[in-house]
């Protein structure tokens, strides 16, 4: 088979461990939390490494007037599965046509869309840490609690340490797959392609189609 | 000119015996007090010991748990006595622990911890205790560190010999200190060689979940059954009972009841035990007892009465029951990791008699009695014995063992602790303690495999070895290194109450936990989240359905009770965080506080008697905001129609 198609179907397949592994996570460290409070986002839930995370970091957000974080209130949890089953059917259909453009196109869209996810974390983010009750028990000056978009940053006394998990690693290293399957791509002419891929007539067909848009 | 030298020679020699003991003293000092034995016990701030250790409390009734080798005390776990610090005993879910046919008995004192075993080896899951007054047995989990079960013990007076596990806690055993009439009745006190027994109980432990249950009693002549210890390796199926006062006396013991040159250890084969019950020689006997276990998952106790027991008669059932004559009262009676060897420690005597379990099988088997009593035949001492260590010390009282096949014997009188090697029955070292050593205590040193590395000297006198403090001193627990030819001292530090028996464990073996879910939370009386916070009234019983969550109680105002109300705050912590309880103190109250650990509920009886309008609070530390963990609840005469509401902040509940 061919090594874009591999790398195509590579690509579509990691975005699936999105449903297992987060994509992200917020690490809290303090004193008093020597195991760390750890926050995992998933596509469709937000959990810790314990049953009681959430409401654990909930306790400690409302001492400053943070609201709590209600998964049930987020929507991107109950639609980010569609997006994801979505574009690994596309990768998937990629891979089949395995056309330069098509699978360009594949990984620009999928880049896009991280992007604009980045950019909703980030809203989101600015909205828990600036958004606060005036009747915070504890209430300092100019002081917000808006968590790294990446990276770390000292909030009051804990540390907070957001990176991607290991869905999120998985959503970047399908794109650079994709990008990968693009450029191999676009140094092998689509004649030699053809020639090649004899053992699969029906994308065979496909290709001599799509060459013949 | 002849007796001047001789005045100055002896002059010479004991100056010089003076200086070098003087010189002896202060190295020996130095040695106590070295660098090397500092370091050795020192356990570098935030680092965790290496092992595990449960001293018993004695006459405090409680269990307290060591780290070794800091001797840093992490935790006192209250087993047979109250403890208004945690509210057990007080709140309404530990108080059918101490229930028992005598009703709500508030104290015990408390001797023999006892871990669980697995193939001979501490498994960490449970530790047993026994309470020696008013007879008991109770079982401490050792993934909540927290007494979940405690049966009484009928037929019983003064549960010393016990609890003692069989090498995969099949069974933990219960044998009475004191004779006492059998069955139970009003008799003439001298009426005792007729009218008095001694029984030994063996409760069936569940290797599941661990619950006990008595599974039978044997009848024995009215000794004085001490102490015990189950057979291993070979000897497994076997339990052995020492007993002093075989004479059978009834006052002036400590006279009456040291005349015979040799008492007995009992040998109870308890497989046949099971063989005879299996057979239907067990006697169905009334005997009223409670049993009361606690749930972790409705987190609270229940207490039932029990019925009944089955009670074998030795007479009957031929086999069950042998007895080794065992010089001068022996105290304990200790099992080698082999089970070959039986230590019988007479504490009236200077030898130490150590019985062979093979010799014992070999005059069973040729059925050589010295003579019987009620059925029960005795061996020839000179058939049984396996070997004496001679004069090693005075009173020997208890042995444990190490894994290279050394034994370590305390003696109460001479105050030391003697190793001595088991089987060449030499004497290898021995070392003071401070003072009149009681139990010994080798991190599974009286399993198949003792983790030998550590010995703790329990010792019952102290005097001037600490700052006193007026005229009750504390006991101490003495720490010392066996991991060489010759003991060493190390540290020693005070224990809670008087220790008796202790056991060790590597900590690695314990699996302890941090919350409880509150999604598993059964409690009847549980509210699992705020919304379900309320206040219900059924006549004069008001239930509160109170939650804690950092940093307010929930409802934190409350009207409408009234004089002569009996007031239940159910408080459910709703909290799922590792080391956040909550504490709920309410003025006036008669009983305690609670304590209530992550997802767990605790209930405490308020019956207002004055008017007027009274804070509750959390008494744990809880959170930054935890002075502002407050509330009132406002009492009104009997005849005012002020209605029953209760609220939190705005939201009126």
């Amino acid at each position: 088979m061919q090594t874009s198609r591999i790398l195509m179907i590579g690509a579509a397949v990691l975005l699936l461990t999105l449903f297992i592994f987060p994509l992200w996570q917020i690490t809290l460290i303090a004193p008093q939390y020597p195991d760390g409070v750890v926050l995992k986002i998933w596509i469709d839930k937000i959990g810790g490494n314990e049953p009681g995370t959430l409401q654990n970091i909930n306790i400690l957000n409302h001492y400053v007037g943070m609201k709590p974080i209600e998964p049930e209130s987020i929507p991107e949890l109950s639609y980010l599965k569609y997006i994801v089953i979505v574009m690994a059917t596309l990768g998937l259909l990629a891979a089949w046509i395995n056309r330069k453009m098509v699978i360009l196109g594949w990984a620009v869209l999928l880049l896009a869309l991280g992007v604009l996810g980045m950019y909703d974390f980030y809203l989101w983010e600015y909205d828990y840490g600036h958004n606060l009750d005036p009747n915070a028990p504890i209430k300092i000056e100019g002081q917000a609690y808006q968590p790294p978009l990446i990276g770390q940053k000292t909030l009051l006394n804990f540390l907070a340490k957001s990176y991607p998990h290991l869905g999120g690693m998985a959503m970047f290293t399908s794109m650079i797959l994709a990008f990968l399957a693009y450029w191999i791509k676009n140094k092998t002419k689509d004649y030699e392609t053809a020639n090649t891929s004899n053992a699969m007539p029906v994308a065979d067909g496909m290709l001599a189609q799509a060459q013949a848009d | 000119m002849l007796s001047k030298n001789l005045f100055q020679a002896v002059m010479t020699v004991t100056l010089l015996s003076l200086v070098a003991c003087g010189q002896q003293t202060s190295m020996s000092g130095a040695g106590v007090l070295g660098s090397d034995a500092a370091s050795a016990v020192y356990v570098a701030p935030g680092e965790y010991d290496e092992f595990y250790a449960f001293f018993s409390g004695g006459f405090s009734g409680q269990l307290a748990v060591y780290g070794l080798p800091s001797g840093r005390l992490f935790k006192v776990i209250p087993v047979f006595a109250v403890d208004a610090e945690k509210g057990y005993g007080f709140n309404e879910e530990t108080k059918p622990l101490l229930n028992t046919s005598f009703g709500f008995i508030p104290w015990d004192d408390a001797h023999h911890p006892e871990l669980s075993q697995t193939n001979g080896e501490t498994d960490g899951r449970w530790i047993f205790i026994n309470g020696n007054n008013t007879p008991r047995v109770a079982r401490v989990d050792l993934s909540t560190f927290e007494t979940v079960e405690i049966i009484e013990i009928p037929n019983s007076g003064g549960n010393h010999s016990s609890p003692f596990t069989t090498e995969n806690t099949e069974y933990v055993v219960a044998g009475t200190r004191f004779g006492v009439p059998y069955p139970q009745q009003d008799v003439a006190i001298d009426s005792y060689a007729e009218n008095f027994k001694g029984m030994l109980t063996f409760i069936k432990v569940d290797p599941e979940t661990g619950e006990m249950s008595i599974a039978f009693q044997v009848l024995l002549p009215a000794f004085d059954y001490d102490l015990a210890h189950s057979g291993k390796g070979k000897s497994h199926g076997w339990t052995f009972f020492t007993s002093y006062n075989t004479e059978q006396q009834s006052t002036l013991l400590e006279v009456n009841a040291s005349k015979n040159d040799k008492d007995f250890i009992a040998a109870v084969n308890w497989k046949e035990a099971e063989r005879y019950l299996a057979e239907g020689k067990g006697h169905d006997m009334p005997s009223e007892y409670m049993h009361n276990i606690y749930s972790d998952r409705t987190h609270m106790a229940t207490s039932h009465t029990r019925n009944s027991v089955k009670v074998l008669i030795p007479s009957e059932c031929p086999g069950l029951v042998y007895f080794l004559p065992t010089p001068k009262s022996p105290h304990g009676v200790d099992v080698d990791p082999t089970g070959e060897y039986i230590v019988g420690n007479g504490k009236l005597s200077a030898d130490l008699t150590v019985h062979s379990f093979t010799r014992m099988q070999e005059a069973i088997e040729a059925s050589a009695f010295e003579t019987e009593i009620e059925g029960i035949p005795v061996l020839k001492y000179e058939d049984v014995v396996g070997g004496v260590v001679e004069k090693a010390g005075l009173g020997p009282l208890h042995t444990e063992f190490d894994a290279k096949g050394n034994a370590y014997t305390t003696f109460f009188i001479s105050s030391e602790v003697v190793k001595w090697k088991v089987g060449s029955w030499e004497v290898i070292d021995r070392a003071p303690t401070y003072y009149s050593v009681g139990h010994l205590m080798i991190p599974g040193g009286d399993s198949r495999n003792p983790e030998g590395k550590y010995l703790v000297a329990l010792n019952k006198i102290t005097k001037d070895r600490y700052l006193p403090t007026g005229p009750e001193l504390c006991q101490s627990a003495q720490l010392f290194d066996i991991s060489g030819e010759k003991m060493k001292l190390l540290s020693d530090f005070p224990t809670v109450g008087e220790p008796h028996y202790g056991q060790g464990i590597s900590a690695s073996r314990i699996n302890s936990r941090k919350i409880f879910l509150i999604e598993e939370n059964e409690h009847p009386y549980a509210a699992k989240g705020e919304k379900d916070a309320r206040v219900e009234r059924d006549g004069d019983i008001v239930h509160v359905y109170m939650t804690t969550i950092r940093s307010h109680f929930a409802p934190d105002n409350i009207e409408g009770i009234k004089v002569g109300d009996k007031v239940y705050f159910h408080v459910t912590n709703l909290e799922q965080d590792f080391d956040v309880p909550h504490g709920f103190a309410v003025m006036g109250a008669t009983n305690a506080e609670l304590l209530i650990m992550p997802g767990q509920t605790e209930t405490l009886l308020w019956e207002p008697k004055k008017e007027g309008v009274f804070p509750f609070y959390c008494t744990d530390f809880c959170s930054a905001l935890h002075q502002e963990m407050q509330g009132y609840v406002r009492v009104s005469s009997r005849s005012s129609n002020i209605a029953l509401k209760w609220g939190l902040g705005d939201l009126p509940m």
